[in-house]
């Protein structure tokens, strides 16, 4: 069901896979090892397509199903690839009482796609998080590493403008 | 390298002048600029403040006479970006990039502080008081956070100037273990993650377990939204956790621990890696400490978003590098923990409160607090509140001391209605138990808990239905899958609540809610499920003429839920056109020319037809 979603083909480069043996024989002896593996090679790919997850698998010597286990078991982990854009709105508690569900459905509206997705130009991609923790800029938005808060719904079009 | 207690002292004595310009307020000739680099500060721009800072204090040549120090949390999130001056304690609040360069001129070069731009509560009239003085931090007792907004916890030497590494000194070389867990059950420290199980008593089982490998865990997995305590102490004072860990290990026979932190938390994982290295390089951390022949090493593990690792035994799963589910329990993690071995797990905020413990005595912190609950309490305020932050209270102060005194109330001149605490294992306190002093078990026996910290204060806008379905749609969302009760209850649960926000539930509904709620109580493995009832239970307790409203009426109090809100004209508004009347798909309104018209409510689809075309704005939704 989730890899459904990655309709982009994967293209790795020689350097990215270069990196990610790097980083597989660095962690490879210690214990509990898959998760900084895993955390690594997102780092390097934007994301953990299959193809990915068969190479840890196969030099770490484990059965696929058991990195497809723990991919998808973690929310921070995607196995589609997200946008140029990555917004993300805080829906935390303190947020959602102060109407991030809102500024979510505009989002949603606005972009055609729903939470997960992706816009189909590889721009824009939208996620619901749980607490960024600026709970004093309450309701919060992130767009790559910039933070917006105390939204509005009004504030949602004029932020989507700058990145237009 | 720090091998001896008197070179150790050398430090402290050292640094701890570099510091007392802000802990003592000594005029050293120079000032101390204390700038937020907590979360939310640098979410509200902190960061490139500092860059302006720096840039104007050389423009005015005044680089000698200036410290820029970049603190932890300071509390005051809502009054962000924070800046503070030393050796005066001038407390600058909302700080904006434009008002840096009269700061520095003005304050820094001339000593006249820019009284425009303080926060509003600490001048009156040509006095200027500082931070203790605000009505937010009067109650306010810090032990956990005693370094947060203080140190830079970037430098090791700042958090030796407070104290830091006496603690494992004197355990390391006055103390047996024995004594360690003993000091620790005569504090009466309680686990702040939530359960509030004893910590001593927890030490204790796992000394008992015999093995030659134990493992000492920290859990920084801060899950619950809209709780960040345990950041705040993180990016504040890293060391405290690191020290405290260390004498854990020695308490219960471990050499090795590991920190496992949220990946959401990008800045405390960058102070932690910090501060494990310099506590490394100085010889505090590591083979042979003080040269007692007692080590111990620390590894940082990363979450990777799962609110069910925040669970001791599914933390430690994925620790192991797997699926983060939860195992049962008996065997508990003191006799068989992570790696199969003996294991103890606390939550940051407890450790930071060991070394003040071991230095200060047992009784000393027994003297804060309730009978069952000691010391202080860290909470993390949020919602419909004027005073959005951090505030860490002696344990007993009660709810409305924290929501009317230090957070100053609800905004907007709306009425309470709720305090969420415990997050999506707690639940809502209603505002007759407002003056319940906040312990432990007082907190249980009004039907939520203490949880990690995080308190969520509601307002008449909040519809409690609507809460407690966005907390079942959290569980439902977070649960692991492991166990049925959990997996499919929690879903038919929010199920049912959709149905009732949705207009179409019966009062059966609530007795089936209610029913299943202690199914899956009674049935789930693990806290996550055990506990993802009681937002439901709670809500239904205090607040059921909500859900009456809900379900008999249908009618939504609040004016929350969508598909139960109505079409009404106002008659006083109403000049009887009947344009609407000929504009609605389903022959909805009727009425005469020239008086006010009346909409059949069986028939309404709620199109919004008739607002969009009425001249007179006399057709409103609620």
């Amino acid at each position: 069901m989730v890899l459904e979603k990655s309709s982009v083909p994967f293209f790795g480069t020689a350097e990215q896979k270069k990196r990610l043996m790097a980083v597989i024989s660095e962690h490879k002896d210690e214990k509990g090892a898959l998760m900084p593996i895993l955390q690594k090679a997102q780092d390097i790919y934007g994301y953990l397509p299959i193809e990915v997850q068969q190479i840890i698998a196969d030099e770490m010597d484990i059965p696929l199903e058991k990195v497809y286990g723990v991919v998808t078991f973690y929310a921070q982990f995607s196995t589609h690839p997200k946008g140029r854009y990555r917004i993300s709105v805080c829906l935390g508690t303190a947020c959602y009482v102060k109407g991030s569900g809102d500024i979510f459905n505009r989002l949603v509206e606005r972009l055609g796609i729903n939470g997960g997705e992706i816009t189909p130009d590889g721009k824009f991609s939208l996620d619901a998080c749980r607490c960024i923790g600026a709970c004093g800029l309450a309701p919060v938005m992130t767009i790559n590493d910039d933070v917006y808060g105390r939204l509005t719904v009004d504030d949602v079009d004029r932020i989507l403008d700058k990145y237009n | 390298m720090i091998r001896t207690i008197e070179q150790l002292n050398a430090v402290k004595e050292k640094s701890a002048e570099v510091v007392s310009t802000r802990v003592n307020k000594i005029d050293r000739g120079y000032k101390d600029v204390l700038v937020c680099g907590g979360t939310g500060c640098t979410s509200s721009g902190s960061a490139k403040l500092i860059k302006i800072l720096e840039d104007e204090i050389k423009k005015n040549g005044i680089e000698e006479k200036i410290n820029i120090v970049k603190t932890g949390c300071f509390g005051l999130c809502v009054l962000g970006p924070i800046m503070m001056v030393y050796p005066e304690g001038t407390f600058y609040s909302k700080v904006e990039a434009g008002q840096i360069p009269q700061i520095v001129e003005s304050h820094l070069k001339n000593g006249v502080p820019v009284k425009e731009f303080l926060y509003s509560e600490t001048v009156n009239g040509d006095e200027i008081g500082t931070l203790d003085d605000t009505s937010f931090y009067k109650k306010q007792h810090r032990v956990a956070l005693r370094n947060c907004g203080v140190i830079n916890p970037e430098h090791i030497e700042e958090y030796i100037a407070r104290d830091g590494y006496q603690a494992i000194y004197k355990v390391l070389t006055s103390m047996t273990p024995d004594d360690v867990i003993q000091t620790l059950l005569d504090s009466g420290l309680r686990g702040r993650g939530g359960g509030g199980f004893p910590t001593g008593l927890k030490w204790k089982f796992a000394k008992a377990s015999v093995n030659e490998q134990k493992y000492v865990c920290c859990n920084a997995d801060e899950g619950d939204p809209g709780a960040f305590m345990d950041r705040s102490v993180l990016e504040g004072d890293p060391h405290a956790v690191i020290e405290a860990m260390e004498i854990a290990g020695f308490a219960i026979g471990a050499n090795q621990g590991y920190i496992y932190v949220r990946a959401e938390y990008p800045i405390a994982v960058e102070r932690l890696e910090i501060a494990i290295k310099q506590a490394e390089e100085e010889g505090l951390l590591g083979d042979d400490i003080f040269g007692t022949g007692f080590s111990f090493h620390i590894g940082l593990r990363l979450g990777a978003g799962a609110f069910v690792c925040g669970e001791e035994t599914a933390l430690m799963t994925s620790i192991e590098g797997n699926r983060g589910e939860p195992r049962p329990r008996p065997p508990f993690p003191a006799v068989k923990g992570l790696f199969e071995k003996p294991t103890i797990l606390n939550n940051v905020e407890t450790y930071a409160n060991v070394c003040q413990i071991i230095l200060n005595g047992a009784q000393w912190f027994a003297g804060m607090g309730t009978e069952k609950s000691k010391g202080t309490k860290v909470f993390a305020l949020g919602g419909k509140i004027r005073n959005t932050g951090l505030v860490e209270v002696p344990m007993g102060t009660t709810l409305r001391e924290v929501i009317e005194e230090i957070g100053g109330g609800i905004p907007n001149g709306k009425k309470f209605k709720a305090a969420q605490t415990g997050g999506p294992s707690g639940g809502c306190i209603p505002p007759e138990h407002l003056d319940v002093p906040i312990d432990y078990d007082n907190l249980i026996f009004i039907g939520s808990m203490m949880g990690s910290g995080g308190l969520i204060v509601m307002d008449e806008d909040n519809c409690m239905v609507d809460i407690a379905k966005f907390f079942l749609d959290f569980t439902v969302d977070e649960s692991c899958g492991k166990c049925t009760a959990c997996r499919i209850g929690t879903k038919r649960l929010y199920e049912i609540l959709t149905k009732i926000t949705e207009g179409k539930g019966t009062l059966e509904d609530l007795d089936k809610l209610e029913e299943l709620c202690y199914y899956i109580k009674e049935n789930a493995l693990c806290g996550l499920g055990q506990t993802a009832p009681n937002p439901v239970l709670s809500t239904l307790r205090y607040f059921r003429d909500e859900y009456i409203a809900h379900v008999v009426d249908k009618r939504c109090p609040a004016g929350v839920c969508k598909e139960l809100l109505t079409i009404r004209i106002l008659p006083e508004k109403c000049k009887g056109c009947s344009l609407c009347s000929r504009k609605c798909p389903v022959n909805a309104i009727s009425g005469k020319i020239g008086s006010p018209y009346v909409v059949d409510h069986s028939k309404c689809l709620k199109c919004g037809v008739c607002m969009a075309n009425c001249k007179f704005n006399a057709i409103v939704m609620d």
